[in-house]
């Protein structure tokens, strides 16, 4: 039912009307703020988007019903892994974890320091795998990871972003915002030519967003799939050609942390679909 | 013995001449114009026009609406429209844009296309190579010399 829907899509989307930033993300009831006052600590931007805005009304359409949004499919098999024994000490998720939606607020939290290390929500998931479960380390942006972390990240769903930045935070967010103004590449182009200095205008064919994070992990419909925080990074950076810092790398940690913050205000809407 | 000598300035001669101005030694004005030919032949519009359009060459397109390119898809709006660009810039002024676009509108978006250096983690495969050869760039700049329309 749903992967006939994904195709019959796919058809539609080649290139929509773009709705403008004063498009409604309304879900089954539930209104999401998806344009907000920026953070005080942003200084060459008033307003906060949601990348859902800057998407075709095609492609909108399929995050407004969870019914028609495609990442469900990975969401609920991620619910079947939860319940799936897995390494050494034989339990599931669900051993130990009386039900998922525990984790309601974890994700409008993540990044965050936990003694002195930078943790994203993919690490705490892979300290159970490996340390509580006794099984090997799931690949960070490998498919069962990106269906588990969509699944959790899920329970924070309308909830706002609201990573901390100070403190023990700090030293981390400082080095993510210093990636995002770098240009690297044989284009020379940092985070921020595109997605502070652009948003609004037309790439070719994409209309540039802010790269905001709050929809992640999300659904594309170019590759079909769930894709990662970390896996979109690297993309960008390919298509500056830039050799991309590693998924799971400190430094692509510490970006997640600074875009996060980039959002603090947003609605977490995982799983968002973009194209 | 004065012929001998004219021909040998000519041999010496020849290599200027004929031979490309590397990335590096590219002399820009204080404005960031460019005066001299980077290869001494003439630049071929038509060539021009299919390095403007090509995603994996000049993919100017992406940033820039262009009239005359009214068929292809997708032009971009980063930058502006490049109608009537001729008319706006002398040629000297549009092979230093395209050469390094920095030097005209320092810390602009757009790519350099002609160095080799200074990149900061480049993917292995373009490291020290330029967007566009000198050819090119000459070709690429012949075709926005015939954007007179506005
Ligand atoms: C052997 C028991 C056990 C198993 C099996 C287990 N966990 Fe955990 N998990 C824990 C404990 C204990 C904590 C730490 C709880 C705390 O700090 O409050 C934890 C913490 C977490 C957290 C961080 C929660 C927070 O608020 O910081 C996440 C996310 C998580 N587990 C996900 C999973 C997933 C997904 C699986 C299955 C792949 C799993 N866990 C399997 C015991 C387990
Ligand atoms: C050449 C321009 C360009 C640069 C530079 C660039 N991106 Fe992007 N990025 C895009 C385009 C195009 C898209 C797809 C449309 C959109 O959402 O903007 C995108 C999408 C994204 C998204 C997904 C947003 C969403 O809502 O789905 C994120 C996150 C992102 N970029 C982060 C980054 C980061 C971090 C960097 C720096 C490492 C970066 N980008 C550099 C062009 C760029
Ligand atoms: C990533 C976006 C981008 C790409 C790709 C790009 N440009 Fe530009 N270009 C710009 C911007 C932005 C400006 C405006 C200068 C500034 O930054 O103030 C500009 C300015 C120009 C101008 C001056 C126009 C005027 O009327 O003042 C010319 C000519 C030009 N570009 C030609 C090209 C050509 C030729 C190519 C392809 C070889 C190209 N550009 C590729 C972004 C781009």
């Amino acid at each position: 039912m749903r992967t006939i829907a994904t195709v019959c899509t796919l058809l539609l989307v080649a290139k929509g009307a773009v709705a403008g930033e004063d498009a409604v993300l309304d879900i089954e009831g539930e209104t999401f703020i998806t344009k907000t006052a920026a953070p005080a600590h942003m200084e060459n931007v008033d307003t906060i988007f949601s990348g859902w805005v800057f998407r075709t009304d095609e492609t909108q359409a399929l995050q407004l019903d969870d019914f028609d949004n495609p990442a469900f499919v990975f969401v609920d098999q991620a619910l079947d892994q939860w319940d799936t024994a897995e390494g050494s000490a034989g339990k599931a998720c669900s051993s130990c974890h009386e039900d998922v939606s525990e984790f309601e607020g974890l994700k409008a939290k993540l990044p965050r320091v936990e003694n002195g290390e930078l943790v994203t929500l993919t690490n705490l998931v892979n300290t159970c795998v490996t340390e509580r479960m006794g099984a090997e380390e799931w690949s960070y942006s490998g498919s069962k990871m990106s269906g588990m972390t969509a699944l959790i990240a899920h329970q924070s769903r309308g909830m706002a972003m609201d990573v901390k930045i100070d403190g023990d935070a700090a030293p981390h967010w400082e080095l993510g915002k210093e990636i995002y103004y770098t240009r690297v590449g044989q284009l020379q182009m940092a985070c921020a030519n595109c997605h502070e200095d652009n948003y609004g205008n037309m790439i070719r064919a994409d209309h540039l967003s802010q790269g905001q994070i709050n929809g992640f992990p999300l659904y594309r419909l170019k590759n079909a799939k769930i894709n990662t925080t970390h896996g979109r990074f690297k993309g960008c950076m390919k298509n500056i050609r830039a050799t991309p810092y590693k998924e799971g790398s400190a430094e692509f940690k510490a970006l997640e942390l600074y875009v996060a913050s980039r959002g603090n205000g947003l609605s977490v809407e995982t799983p968002a679909v973009r194209n | 013995m004065k012929h001998a000598f004219a021909i040998a300035m000519v041999v010496t001669a020849v290599p200027v001449w004929a031979g490309e101005v590397t990335p590096s030694s590219v002399s820009f004005d204080e404005y960031g114009a460019v005066t001299e030919s980077l290869t001494g032949v003439t630049g071929d519009p038509e060539n021009g026009a299919k390095v403007f359009a090509n995603r994996k060459q000049g993919n100017c397109l992406a940033c820039h609406v262009n009239s005359d390119m009214a068929d292809a898809p997708f032009h971009g709006e980063v930058g502006p429209s490049l109608d009537g660009v001729a008319g706006r810039w002398e040629i000297a002024d549009l092979r230093g844009i395209v050469a390094n676009s920095k030097k005209t509108f320092p810390g602009t978006i757009m790519p350099a296309f002609y160095i080799d250096a200074g990149y900061e983690r480049p993917l292995e495969k373009f490291s020290g190579k330029s967007l566009l050869s000198a050819q090119q760039v000459e070709d690429v700049v012949a075709y926005l010399m015939t954007l007179t329309e506005e």
